[in-house]
């Protein structure tokens, strides 16, 4: 096997070494009626050719010459070749969690950068090294919430994104923590603020919305703080696409954001892995759940970095601890780290440009047809819009697979009242021409008698 | 930031300059941020090829006036700071990582390659299952080998990471608890486990209760008797456990448990241990993770990401999160998302693949068909796709389905070993870690003398004689140019130091380690000092800690005017 770097010989002689005459010796704890007699029946060993063709096959059958105005939670940006060539480097690749500070330097320091530029990003005081995506890092942001507030309820907006909303109420299950889901305005596609301000008592821990929100619409973020903070719950900002932070003003006057980072150089890659992350107040920080890198000195006062405050953490509090995360995403937050360094303070703001443009050029194209429009006009919007339909989704998105173009997804899966309604995302990498091409297929509807 | 904190700034060139020289920046590397200038740019976007938007009035109050304050540099400086960066860092890569119970092995590049391919990595969750079929059938293929080697009968991947799923698989326990009943309070835990299991109980609404090992660093069957009652759930067991022993008298722990009603969770952290030797699902466990990031050589990557697939028996199966991956039978009829049956795709696609397995096959009337029967080279029938409508599910624990990435790799893995391959990684790393006990345990206390698996856990007790603990033994590692093995866990041993090798080392490698762990051993005799205040050659030196936490400063922020 060629990942193993023993001869036979080199076997034996350490066998004999230790005194066993074979390796069934080693392993004759374990009661003979369990032991495996038989080969395990997984594919033979293959070649690294045959790994590749095996994987190549499997990447084709993904038809890959697909445009696509898929977003909802998993954005196509463009990705920076330096990220692959960095993250690659086998001392962040094959480096294990930094607990030994003096021989991780490299790692603890990216990630002092990536907090600082989440920090940045968001306009909250501190951020974590990462949490295993954004639809965990609001759950789990909604049980900080209950840990700071000693509150146990919790506000939602109908608007977050839906399998967020899922793995929260997975989450909350056996918490007694009893969640009100408050709808959206017909017109903006915002959150209703009367329902929340109704649904928002003195025994909430916290309100979770998400911006901008699952149809792309900025939710009014000041307007929702003072209600939360009027009974004295948390504001939970939710962000899925975090590029929309280069041009959309950060939820300032938010208590705890919860980010997904997947936008900043992470690939696709069919949902995962992506970077969660929880960036908050400072008052709160020893209440944040996951690993946390800070600054010191050594012993000749030279500056350094070692992970901190781990007395929040599961292998010093265990059944106490905030969270039982270990495993985050780190080398995914690299990516991040990376990525923004690419674009930096201009480039965040001129890259989220373009996407706007983008969308809001194909916003105006597709509901220009007839049988066509666009569904929450009245609230800004950052790169995805909902565009309602005469003719079924159905109909019109065989016609643009057949054209080679996955249209906008069906929200009638998550919003049933939302009949004929589909989510549609154009990032900087789309094409003007991509744009029209999919405005002429769904022009072509046949006329209904 | 207060300036004051960072002497390296008031000192240029750090400890080790003389005379004038300043120390290169390979060595001094700042932050980005201050490496910053206005006007520096490490990228250009392609002209628009839209109209512009007046941004500021589209937006109107959600304009983002101030730009947030990202370093401004160029390509080649990004560069220089991440690899310069990389330098100060031990790796894999670099030699052996002895880790006890993290398996830090050999990541193959391979299994980078592959996750990057075109049609994988661009996928978009979302997009129609017609146009997911092939990375489906990754998802098919590893689940199938997985449950092969567990032993199991079904299989989510859904969860992020190991302590992700111990919380999926308590959730699964719970959920067919209250099924039948009475959801019950409590879940032992041995006081030998890793600190994601009470973690994970205490979140899924579980009181934790320790049991202790006996002798042998095992579990104490009489006292486990005593302790499972109605009232358990399950107890957490890892096996081997973090000693590196095997629970030999596991059967008798199942029935244990079994007779009472409550379920056996195997933490699969140390299964790199048991792989084509003995399969859990054989020995009585209900529930199972693994951590692919471990056994199955995905990178850590500096703390993640990792992957934490659950495994169950059949009982425990309408509990798995949603969604699941079922295959339709060529001609069957499934229920589209708008409620309609209609016929699968009947086309086969010739797709070329390695040999695969059957994946779980939906009749038309729902029922399921025939299990993991291997089948021979050629392709498959029928189509994958995602099931929602399953009314018992614990539901999601994750949006989308799951570390995609690390599902590519680690089925890489699988198919470079095939059955022989994986069968002798499991015997090199207990030979390895048996090889490393019997070189050692002269100079180094070890506390249980049960057989050691994959792991083997000494005791600081004749280092501590003269003042010099576990910690600092790993520290003066560092100097011999070895990562230090796991400190002071698990918690049963005072002062342990858990070393697993795992089958990545060469003898050569090995017998380094060896002779720096004696050559430590006669340091600790002779020159305590010299251990006590290692390592002394790395960049940094010990970093204060407890100013870290007293007054923690977790981001950069510029100098006041």
């Amino acid at each position: 096997m060629r990942y193993l770097p023993k001869s036979d010989d080199e076997r034996r002689q350490m066998l004999a070494e230790i005194g066993a005459r074979s390796i069934d010796d080693l392993f004759a704890i374990i009661p003979a009626e369990y032991r495996l007699g038989r080969d395990l029946n997984v594919p033979r060993q293959q070649a690294e050719s045959e790994i590749i063709a095996y994987f190549r096959a499997a990447g084709q059958k993904n038809a890959t010459d697909y445009a696509s105005f898929l977003g909802a939670g998993a954005y196509r940006h463009y990705r920076p070749v330096i990220i692959d060539s960095l993250v690659q480097r086998g001392e962040f690749l094959t480096s294990y969690t930094p607990y030994q500070a003096e021989i991780t330097q490299g790692t603890l320091q990216a990630i002092f950068e990536f907090q600082t530029m989440i920090a940045e990003l968001t306009g909250m005081d501190v951020a974590n090294a990462s949490m295993y995506d954004g639809s965990t890092g609001a759950a789990e942001a909604v049980l900080m919430a209950m840990r700071v507030t000693g509150r146990q309820k919790a506000v939602v907006a109908a608007t977050v994104h839906p399998e967020y909303r899922e793995v929260l109420h997975t989450y909350l299950r056996y918490r007694e923590m009893p969640t009100a889901l408050v709808g959206y305005h017909n017109e903006t596609g915002r959150v209703d603020l009367e329902a929340l301000a109704a649904a928002v008592s003195s025994e909430t821990a916290a309100i979770l919305v998400q911006s901008p929100n699952f149809f792309g619409v900025i939710e009014d973020i000041p307007a929702i703080a003072e209600i939360a903070h009027a009974k004295g719950a948390l504001l939970i900002v939710s962000i899925a696409e975090a590029v929309s932070l280069g041009i959309v003003r950060p939820p300032v006057e938010a208590d705890i954001v919860s980010m997904e980072a997947q936008s900043f150089g992470v690939a696709l890659s069919y949902g995962g892995p992506f970077c969660g992350v929880i960036a908050a107040r400072e008052q709160f920080v020893r209440q944040i759940p996951g690993r946390l890198a800070g600054q010191t000195v050594d012993g000749a006062g030279n500056r350094g970095f070692v992970l901190t405050l781990a007395t929040r953490e599961q292998h010093i509090r265990r059944e106490k601890a905030t969270s039982n995360i270990c495993t985050n995403q780190a080398l995914v937050a690299l990516m991040a780290t990376i990525f923004l360094a690419v674009y930096g303070k201009e480039g965040m703001r001129e890259l989220a440009e373009h996407n706007l443009a983008k969308a809001d050029y194909a916003a105006k194209t597709l509901s220009a047809l007839s049988g066509t429009k666009l569904r929450f006009k009245g609230a800004p919007r950052f790169h995805e819009f909902v565009l309602q339909t005469d003719e079924a989704p159905a109909a019109w998105s065989r016609r643009l697979l057949d054209n080679k173009i996955v249209g906008g997804i069906e929200l009638s899966r998550w919003y049933p009242e939302l009949r004929n309604c589909t989510l549609w995302c154009a990032t900087e990498v789309m094409p003007r021409e991509t744009i029209d091409a999919a405005a002429k297929v769904l022009a072509a509807a046949p006329v209904e008698a | 930031m207060n300036l004051d904190t960072n002497k390296a700034e008031a000192k240029p060139g750090g400890p080790h300059t003389l005379g004038k020289v300043r120390t290169h920046p390979t060595q001094n590397e700042a932050l980005m941020f201050e490496k910053s200038a206005p006007g520096k740019r490490a990228y250009k976007l392609p002209p628009l090829d839209v109209p512009a938007v007046d941004f500021s009035s589209c937006l109107g109050k959600a304009y983002r006036q101030t730009p947030a304050q990202l370093p401004e540099l160029s390509e080649i400086e990004i560069i220089r700071h991440f690899t310069r960066l990389s330098t100060w860092n031990y790796a894999i890569d670099l030699g052996m990582y002895p880790l006890g119970s993290c398996t830090m092995k050999y990541n193959p590049r391979v299994n980078e390659f592959v996750a990057r391919i075109e049609g994988l990595a661009e996928a978009h969750p979302y997009r129609p299952e017609s146009l997911a079929q092939g990375i489906l059938e990754i998802y098919d293929l590893l689940q199938r080998c997985l449950l092969e080697i567990t032993g199991m009968d079904a299989i989510t991947l859904q969860p992020a990471a190991g302590a992700h799923g111990e919380f999926t698989g308590i959730l699964l326990t719970r959920a067919w608890h209250e099924s039948q009943g009475n959801p019950r309070t409590k879940i032992l835990v041995p006081d030998s486990a890793h600190g994601t299991n009470p973690a994970t109980a205490a979140i899924v609404g579980y009181t934790v209760e320790n049991i202790k090992s006996n002798a042998d660093g095992g579990i104490d069957l009489e006292g486990l008797a005593r302790q499972v009652d109605e009232n358990t759930a399950a107890l957490m067991l890892t096996n081997p456990s973090t000693l590196g022993v095997f629970e030999d008298e596991i059967h008798k722990i199942a029935d244990i448990l079994h007779a009472k009603g409550a379920l056996l969770y195997m933490d699969g952290a140390n299964m790199n241990a048991l792989v084509g030797k003995v399969r859990p699902g054989d020995f009585g466990v209900d529930v199972m993770h693994l951590n692919l990031h471990k056994t199955f050589s995905t990178p850590h990557g500096g703390g993640g990401p990792g992957s934490g697939p659950v495994a169950c028996k059949k009982f425990l199966e309408p509990f798995l999160p949603i969604p699941v991956l079922v295959r339709d039978e060529y001609g069957a009829k499934h229920c589209t998302d708008a409620g309609d049956w209609e016929d699968t795709n009947a086309e086969p696609t010739a797709d070329g693949c390695p040999p695969l397995f059957r994946a779980p096959v939906l009749k038309p009337d729902g029922e399921r068909v025939g299990d993991s029967e291997p089948m021979p080279l050629h392709p498959l029938g029928g189509r994958l796709r995602w099931e929602y409508n399953r009314p018992h599910s614990v539901g999601r624990v994750r949006a989308f389905y799951g570390n995609t990435g690390m599902f590519i790799r680690a089925l890489a893995y699988i198919l470079a070993n095939g059955p022989d391959g994986l069968r002798q990684t499991t015997e090199d790393a207990v030979l390895n870690a048996n090889y490393i006990r019997k070189k050692l345990e002269d100079l180094y206390e070890l506390p249980y003398k049960t057989p050691s698996m994959h792991e083997v856990v000494f005791s600081d007790r004749r280092q501590a004689a003269h003042g010099v603990k576990t910690g600092d033994i790993a520290k003066r590692l560092i100097d011999y140019g070895f990562h230090p093995y796991t400190v002071s866990f698990p918690l049963i041993v005072h002062g342990a130091l858990m070393i697993e090798p795992t089958e990545s080392e060469s003898r050569e490698e090995l017998d380094l380690f060896v002779e720096a762990m004696r050559s430590i051993a006669r340091e600790a005799e002779e020159n305590p000092e010299l251990v006590k205040t290692a390592p002394h050659s790395t960049r940094v030196s010990r970093l204060d800690e407890v100013q870290a936490a007293r007054k923690p400063i977790l981001r950069w922020k510029p100098e006041k005017q």
